[in-house]
């Protein structure tokens, strides 16, 4: 019941006209950007994060909710009508939704995953909802140890289980950590990594990091590729209305979809691209229509992945607040802006800022309503947007790139660093390294050094507080075993498969 | 899944893939080095700022040679990417115009480094409209100054152009 009070105290806060206003401006934003490739949430909040220093906590979070919830529903739009998935989450959603556009299809896949997202998020957010204050009493017993034990858990989980390669993730997230320990160290005041250059004392800034290697990095990936054959635009046929058997095979999709998403997204492993592919293996097996998927695309694939994304989304919001724990990339960005203003999210993250936290949520439930309305009568706009030409939105993309990084402190030195990242990000990109470990190592690196320290300082130096505490014990094992298990794995495999031919996509 | 890729090319030198493992090396070297630089006052000798970036050095050298092993054993680069050839000349007029910026952002102003920055990238996209694209820039790096940058308080380097308009 306290929830409940809670949630009618945070509508309270989210149905004032300006945090309407700013609920308006964050999902139109985050559709646009969601809907135009190359630009993503993280990389839109980063742009953003100079106005935290303008308007209250509430606002601006309200605000980058709105981005975030938004993107999700504006890149399913690009993945069914363009077969470029916006971002990984939604490459199972381009695999069925694009083939129901090309048959003709368009309209109910735009429907099925806008008014599936919608059922998704109210699940999702009243996920959050309820979960977040049980989450806050058992995590109120945590020490510094056991924060620590669960942000390996997280680094592992993030970089070597959810990628296409241990090593290569966890080399992202190392490249994280040395990011985020340039500049001075906040408890001993030691100068780390700066090479005595006074420019790198403050560190290097988390915009420019974020702008340089998604931004840069993908403007520089998409123009080396530029001969490679483009995927067109399918043109939006048919009405966007649902028959009575679409909507049959639609809501089972998306109910089943956000139990899959929501619990996925809530653990401190996050990722949304488990979830959906599991929600499509699901709907594959349980569906009638199996002849529809891959040829004509099934109704099904495309329902059930975007509830499992959009869910999976809002349950990353449980341990961002309640742990202070981001799990992706966009949730790292979220997380330095709480820096910005002094809030350190956490377990007492609800008790002192009841009208931030529960504020958010309800602008959750309302932004949720609002993009239902933005993404299916105003479609047509979104469409129009997917045929702004390359060329002009990528340099317009890289303005927007100098405006977040020049603006931090008119030195052309961040500049030089943009570049220099946005070089890395190509790099990344081309040779298959993830990006968004970099940003949670950058972000929540320093935090574990922290928490890491405290530990070690209640200790005395003993570094057995990390294995005689069974809470930290069992989340350093876990860590271990994810780690290890998929190196052990594939090593029996390569003995057992030597000499016989490579079946692709068996890792 | 590095693994599979392994097996998917005949084990052979993959020379790109090296240079990583080889850069990634370094960075562990150089970061090592800044490490050992770091004074510690022997107040804070048993937990100190140097532990932390000690693990994440050790870490990096222990993930550039697993990356140097696979890069041996015929690199990991998706047949994808590899099939397809960088197009550099596209790449360079990119990176003219970020350089472009960088150099003439502090003499000129914002506006017109982003012009310049703007219709290099076109072109490096295959526009071949400079005059268009100038236009086009133009307009939306005024956009983004007086109302992007104004109204989130953000100063960026105002040069002749802005002080024409007043900004």
């Amino acid at each position: 019941m306290e929830t409940l009070t809670q949630l009618a105290n945070g509508f309270a806060v989210a149905l004032t006209p300006a945090n309407l206003m700013w609920c308006l401006v964050g999902t139109t934003l985050g559709t646009a950007i969601g809907v135009l490739p190359g630009l993503g949430p993280a990389l839109t909040i980063a742009l953003l994060l100079p106005i935290t220093y303008q308007v209250a906590p509430e606002a601006s979070f309200i605000l980058f909710a709105g981005i975030y919830y938004g993107a999700m529903y504006g890149g399913s739009t690009t993945s069914i009508l363009l077969n470029t998935p916006g971002e990984s989450a939604t490459i199972v959603t381009a695999l069925e939704g694009n083939r129901m556009a090309r048959s003709g299809r368009a309209g109910a896949a735009l429907a099925t995953a806008a008014i599936g997202s919608f059922v998704a998020g109210l699940i999702g957010t009243a996920g959050v909802a309820f979960l977040a204050p049980v989450v806050v009493s058992v995590a109120l017993a945590f020490g510094a140890a056991e924060y620590f034990a669960l942000m390996v858990l997280a680094f592992v989980m993030v970089s070597a289980v959810l990628g296409s390669s241990a090593v290569r993730g966890l080399s992202s997230l190392f490249l994280g950590f040395v990011l985020g320990m340039i500049g001075v160290d906040l408890q001993t005041g030691q100068p780390r990594f700066t090479f005595g250059l006074t420019e790198l004392l403050d560190g290097v800034n988390v915009v420019v990091a974020a702008v340089g290697l998604f931004a840069v990095g993908e403007t520089l990936y998409m123009v080396s590729r530029l001969r490679a054959g483009k995927d067109e635009v399918v043109p939006l046929k048919g009405s966007l209305y649902m028959t009575a058997a679409e909507w049959g095979r639609s809501w089972k999709a998306w109910i089943r979809g956000a139990f899959i998403g929501f619990p996925i997204g809530a653990m401190p492993a996050g990722g949304a691209e488990i979830p959906t592919f599991l929600s499509y293996a699901l709907e594959k097996r349980l569906s009638k229509h199996k002849e529809e998927f891959g040829t004509i695309g099934a109704i099904e694939g495309v329902a059930g992945p975007e509830a499992a994304n959009n869910a999976s989304a809002a349950g990353v919001l449980v341990p961002m607040l309640t742990l202070g724990l981001p799990t992706s990339a966009t949730a790292a960005i979220m997380l330095s802006a709480f820096q910005s203003y002094g809030i350190s999210p956490g377990p007492m993250l609800l008790q002192t800022q009841p009208a931030l936290v529960w504020g958010l949520i309800a602008s959750l439930f309302i932004a949720n309503v609002v993009l239902v309305f933005l993404n299916l009568p105003l479609i047509g706009l979104w469409v129009r947007m997917l045929r702004i030409p390359a060329p002009q939105l990528y340099a317009g993309i890289l303005i927007f790139a100098t405006v977040g990084t020049y603006g931090i402190s008119q030195s052309p030195i961040d500049l030089v660093v943009l570049y220099v990242l946005g070089a890395i990000g190509f790099v990344m990109r081309r040779y298959d390294f993830p990006i968004a470990p970099v940003i949670i190592g950058m972000i929540l690196g320093p935090l574990a050094e922290t928490q890491f320290r405290r530990a070690m300082t209640i200790s005395n130096g003993d570094w057995s507080v990390f294995y005689t505490h069974p809470l930290s014990l069992t989340l350093l094992s876990l860590a271990a075993f994810a780690l290890l298990t998929p190196f052990l794995f594939s090593l029996i495999r390569q003995r057992r498969m030597r000499g016989l031919a490579h079946v692709p996509g068996d890792a | 899944m590095s693994l599979s890729d392994e097996r998917r090319a005949p084990a052979r030198l993959a020379l790109p893939e090296l240079s990583i493992a080889l850069g990634l090396m370094a960075c562990a070297g150089i970061a090592i080095w800044q490490v050992v630089a770091i004074p510690v006052s022997p107040m804070y000798s048993k937990v100190g700022p140097t532990v932390f970036p000690y693990m994440t050095s050790a870490g990096l050298v222990l993930l550039s040679l697993l990356l140097l092993i696979s890069a041996v054993r015929g690199g990991w680069q998706p047949q994808e990417e590899k099939d397809t050839a960088v197009h550099w000349r596209s790449v360079l007029f990119v990176a003219a115009g970020l350089l472009a910026n960088v150099v003439l952002i502090k003499p000129l102003g914002f506006t017109a480094a982003s012009v310049v920055l703007f219709v290099l990238v076109c072109h490096g996209f295959g526009s071949r409209r400079p005059g268009r694209d100038a236009l086009i820039g133009l307009v939306l790096s005024l956009a983004v100054y007086f109302g992007f940058a104004k109204a989130l308080g953000v100063s960026i380097g105002s040069g002749f152009i802005e002080n024409l308009l007043g900004g």
